[in-house]
């Protein structure tokens, strides 16, 4: 490129000569070489101008495109207005152990309201409370004239509530299904099962939450997709749990008790085969919790394992079972019953009058109170702290319940000898009756800590040996002649074939203001069948029972909780599978014929 | 002098500024501007009545407002359309310094209507957003700077104009807006390309946008759940942007109808942000191409003109505004149809808002002034123009 010089010299004297100014010819170079630099940026940003036109030509024509594509593909799926993201709510089945449904889901409907679609909201709200009359018209009607655009109706439907909305004809009445969590067998094993609520949901389906029970305990597990819904099977059996429940509610009425509870557990495995508490609820409408009264006595309470008593002279065999087992006496070793056997300000007394001495199966035969006072004195209470805390009376029991944390046992502040020996039949401790349960299946295991479980077991899992097999052999012996023994407390617990042995409980229920009632009790029978080869272990408590017994007001567990318990014997032996052991008699009336 | 020499160019002194204006005036990006204000107050119609539901008022409510903003926007473009580049240029300067002092006044005297940014100034009967308005000023002044750098013994004008773009991109980011703000640093960006910008300096700047974003992207959770919903193929339907995709779905080419939409009624910024989703529900593929077509018209034709522009300060600040208009509405939609990572900016003339109606006037009105037909320098110049155009 050949520039001109801003003042070319031939010019310049040129001009010089002629006498003209030379800065003109300076200003004029200049203004043409600005004028030349401007058309180059002219040039370039006409380009640049173009360059820009096109890419928003392009951007745009990408842009309607992409709106064309996405307009000629399917929406996503066909959703429900104003739904949500899907919540997959299968949540496994609960069986028994036989594989029979305790828990399932079912497909229903809720009923939802958006009041700005709606022609009729008055007349709707009318129709609507016709077909629920639990639902509240006039709220209904404010709500669907109010300014909210979304109204929860019902949570759920029955196939005929359904049809009856849909006759109702009102285009903002709008349902939206969802799976629902059904308990078909009502309140049978209801505390066992807990319950469970709607959770997250929305009009497209809702999470179904347990918020007790199992379903609480595994709520995580029955909601994991991963299990791709294999049911959880439980170690209750249905059948088992049904007529337990049958009798001892007739059980609670017949000795007029306030609340009872039952434990049948597979003593080898720790299975729990049947729990009952009462009185009860169905898990479908699960109660909502106490407001006032005595939580206690509110029917979600789980007496079998939140209700923590004294549980009286069922402890009495953990006592006569650890003397043996320590060589401190043998079944035939007379102890000295002489009382009031006095302790400080305390008098421990006997029921009523023993005589001065008892060997110690009579002592457990007769429950007298001092002779096992004596035995745990032999004891110690180092030991017997041990001893007990090895059957897992220390702590809540493991079982898969929401509610087993609450069953924490009561124990005395101070182990001194005083509280040994209290303990040493069953006062100063308190612990729930499957606490009693496991400790009982120890003896009748032959001496093996089980844990209590509601899962279904493969194979017995063997825990530490606590006692020796020859000891527990020895205080079964002692619990069935309890049973047995015309003297024995439990003498109305025999059952015809079943070999029951036992050990009645009877304590004074504690005042909450401190000390105790004397006309209210907890009333125990605590019993392992058959008693020559153990299987099962039973406990029935009754709370506050009394009964008119031979013109007397009796409330003690042999009156009340025996009868109770032997009823269910002859009732569920049968459905176990138990072959009863009837010793020959005569074969009256018939003669066997050779031909 | 120059009347005499280049009498051939259609201006004559004393011509009455009516049919001058319509005239020079290009007629093509009027109407396109005029349709797509119809069709906001049509698409009003549909996405604003549960809006005015919701806040109690009768269903259109915000239609009537969006039409009395709407014809004061219509007015203020109409007006500005007929000034002359100088006086444009004056007023916008003033605009824009008054704007400017609004914008740095905002952290003590604005409110931010419970939304967690300060952008608005609460004016009772409506409010006011000065961000809108400093959008067009900032443009003008930018290009004014830009085009005196390019005088001889000029003020370092691109110096100028890059501190100013950086002052206010502060300003913008510390509300927070970076809508706006990524708006600004665009129109000033586009006006140095169209002014110069050495190609080396534009990759470097390239570079440093794409460094920027991925700070912001690893510093900031909420930019980097925006970018990790734009990456994720499966839409989350229950956000905004899964309700819009699925609005244009279930529209396809002609649309459910009018008023049968659902979309509006879950979205909460269906009158604003997502309204091409309520036109691409009710309306189809049909109504949303007519929108793209329209504001497709009036930025590449604004282009095409301002190629023949031989003032560089009338070029360039039709080429901000022009720029910043066609990308708000080109992000606006990019975002609907998730060729953009969400980010809240609205729809010139077809969104609902007061500010940004008025203010687009304003700013559509001084891109028509620049476009108009006016004598092209030389002889030579004309000729060459004539025969590209």
């Amino acid at each position: 490129m050949i520039r001109t010089p801003l003042r070319p010299l031939a010019r310049i004297l040129d001009a010089r000569q002629k006498g003209e100014n030379p800065d003109v010819i300076e200003r004029e170079n200049i203004r043409q070489r600005h004028e030349e630099m401007r058309n180059k940026t002219r040039a370039r940003a006409e380009g640049r101008l173009l360059v820009l036109g096109l890419m928003f030509f392009c951007a745009f024509t990408v842009i309607g495109a992409r709106m064309g594509l996405m307009a000629a593909s399917e929406p996503a799926e066909p959703r429900h207005r104003g739904g949500g993201a899907v919540i997959s709510a299968q949540r496994a089945d609960i069986v028994d152990r036989q594989g029979r449904i305790l828990a399932t889901n079912m497909e229903t409907h809720s009923l939802y309201a958006h009041p700005h679609q709606m022609i009729e909201p008055v007349r709707a709200a009318r129709a609507l409370v016709g077909i629920f009359p639990e639902l509240n018209e006039e709220k209904l009607t404010k709500l669907f004239t109010g300014k909210r655009k979304f109204v929860w109706v019902k949570k759920t439907l029955s196939p005929e509530q359904q049809q009856a909305v849909h006759d109702i004809g009102e285009p903002g009445l709008l349902f939206g299904p969802r799976e629902m969590r059904l308990y078909p067998n009502g309140s049978v094993a209801a505390h066992i099962l807990g319950g469970s609520r709607f959770d997250k949901e929305d009009v497209s389906s809702a999470d179904v939450v347990g918020i007790a029970g199992v379903e609480g305990f595994f709520d995580k597990e029955l909601r994991d997709p991963a299990r791709q819904g294999a049911p959880l099977q439980l170690s209750i059996d249905l059948t088992l749990q049904s007529a337990s429940e049958d009798v001892l509610y007739s059980g609670m009425k017949l000795m007029n008790a306030k609340g009872a509870a039952s434990v049948l557990m597979d003593a080898q495995t720790g299975e729990i085969l049947s729990m009952v508490s009462l009185p009860d609820f169905d898990p479908n409408s699960r109660p909502h919790a106490a407001t006032q009264g005595h939580p206690d006595d509110h029917p979600t309470f789980n007496r079998a394992v939140q209700g923590v008593y004294e549980l009286g002279s069922t402890f009495k065999i953990f006592t006569s079972a650890q003397a043996l087992d320590l060589g401190l006496v043998n079944p035939d070793t007379m102890i000295d019953i002489r009382g009031p056997l006095r302790w400080g300000k305390h008098k421990i007394k006997d029921f009523s009058y023993y005589g001065k001495e008892l060997p110690v199966t009579k002592v457990i035969v007769k429950s007298s109170n001092i002779g096992t006072a004596r035995l745990a004195q032999m004891i110690g209470a180092a030991r017997q702290k041990e001893f007990l805390e090895a059957l897992g009376m220390f702590k809540h029991t493991p079982v898969e319940l929401t509610e087993a944390s609450g069953g924490k046992p009561l124990l005395p502040k101070n182990w001194s000898e005083l509280s040994t020996m209290t303990i040493s039949y069953g006062h100063g401790i308190s612990t729930s009756p499957l606490h009693l349960a496991a400790g009982y299946a120890a003896i009748a295991n032959g001496g093996r800590v089980v844990e209590p479980t509601l899962i279904k077991q493969p194979k017995p899992k063997p825990g530490p040996q606590v006692l020796t097999a020859a000891s527990a052999e020895a205080s079964r012996a002692m619990l069935r002649l309890v049973v047995k023994h015309p003297d024995g407390t439990a003498n109305f617990g025999e059952v015809k074939g079943y070999a029951v042995a036992g050990k009645t409980g009877t304590a004074d229920k504690p005042k909450p203001t401190g000390g105790y009632y004397d006309d209210r009790v907890i009333a125990t029978f605590a019993s392992l069948f058959p008693a020559h080869d153990p299987r099962y272990v039973l406990i029935v408590t009754l709370d506050e029972p009394e009964v008119m017994a031979l013109g007397e007001q009796r409330r003690t567990a042999g009156w009340t909780a025996v009868p109770v318990a032997a009823e269910m014997i002859t009732r569920m032996a049968p459905l176990m599978g138990l072959r009863p052991q009837v010793e020959p008699e005569a074969m009256a009336g018939i003669t066997l014929a050779s031909q | 002098m120059t009347d005499m020499v280049y009498g051939a160019v259609p201006v004559q002194a004393g011509e009455p500024v009516l049919p001058k204006w319509w005239r020079t005036v290009d007629k093509w990006s009027l109407s396109c501007v005029l349709m797509l204000f119809g069709i906001g107050i049509l698409l009003g119609l549909a996405a604003s009545p549960p809006l005015a539901e919701r806040n109690g008022f009768e269903p259109f409510h915000y239609v009537m407002r969006q039409s009395v903003f709407g014809g004061a926007a219509m007015l203020a473009m109409l007006i500005t359309s007929m000034m002359s580049p100088l006086l444009v240029r004056r007023l916008a300067v003033l605009g824009f310094l008054v704007a400017f002092v609004a914008l740095a006044m905002l952290p003590f005297f604005g409110t931010d209507f419970g939304k967690g940014a300060v952008r608005w100034y609460s004016l009772g009967f409506a409010s006011l957003q000065p961000s809108e308005f400093l959008k067009p000023g900032f443009v003008v002044a930018a290009a004014w700077m830009l085009a005196a750098s390019q005088d001889i013994n000029g003020p370092p004008g691109r110096l100028w104009s890059f501190a100013l773009t950086i002052a206010i991109v502060l300003m913008l980011a510390l509300q927070p807006d970076f809508g706006q703000a990524c708006l600004v640093l665009f129109g000033w960006g586009v006006m140095y390309f169209v002014s110069g910008a050495p190609i080396m300096l534009l990759v470097a700047m390239a570079v440093l946008v794409v460094a920027a974003g991925m700070v912001a992207y690893n510093s900031s959770e909420h930019f980097a759940r925006r970018i990790d919903g734009f990456l994720n193929p499966d839409v989350d339907p229950t956000t905004q942007l899964g309700y819009a995709s699925n609005a244009i779905r279930e529209g396809g080419f002609f649309g459910v109808g009018v008023g049968e939409g659902q979309v509006k009624w879950s979205l909460p910024d269906a009158h604003t942000d997502f309204i091409i989703a309520v036109a691409a529900e009710e309306y189809g593929l049909v109504l949303v191409l007519v929108i793209i077509a329209l504001y497709c018209a009036v930025v590449v034709r604004s282009l095409l003109r301002l190629m023949r522009e031989r003032d560089p300060f009338i070029r360039l600040a039709g080429t901000g505004l022009a720029c910043m208009f066609g990308v708000q509405a080109m992000i606006n939609m990019g975002v609907a149809v998730r060729l953009l990572p969400a980010k809240g900016m609205t729809l010139p003339f077809v969104s609902y808002g007061g500010s940004s109606l008025i203010a687009g006037g304003i700013a559509v009105g001084m891109l028509l002034a620049f476009t108009r037909t006016r004598p092209q320098g030389e002889i030579g110049d004309i000729l060459r123009g004539r025969g590209r155009l």
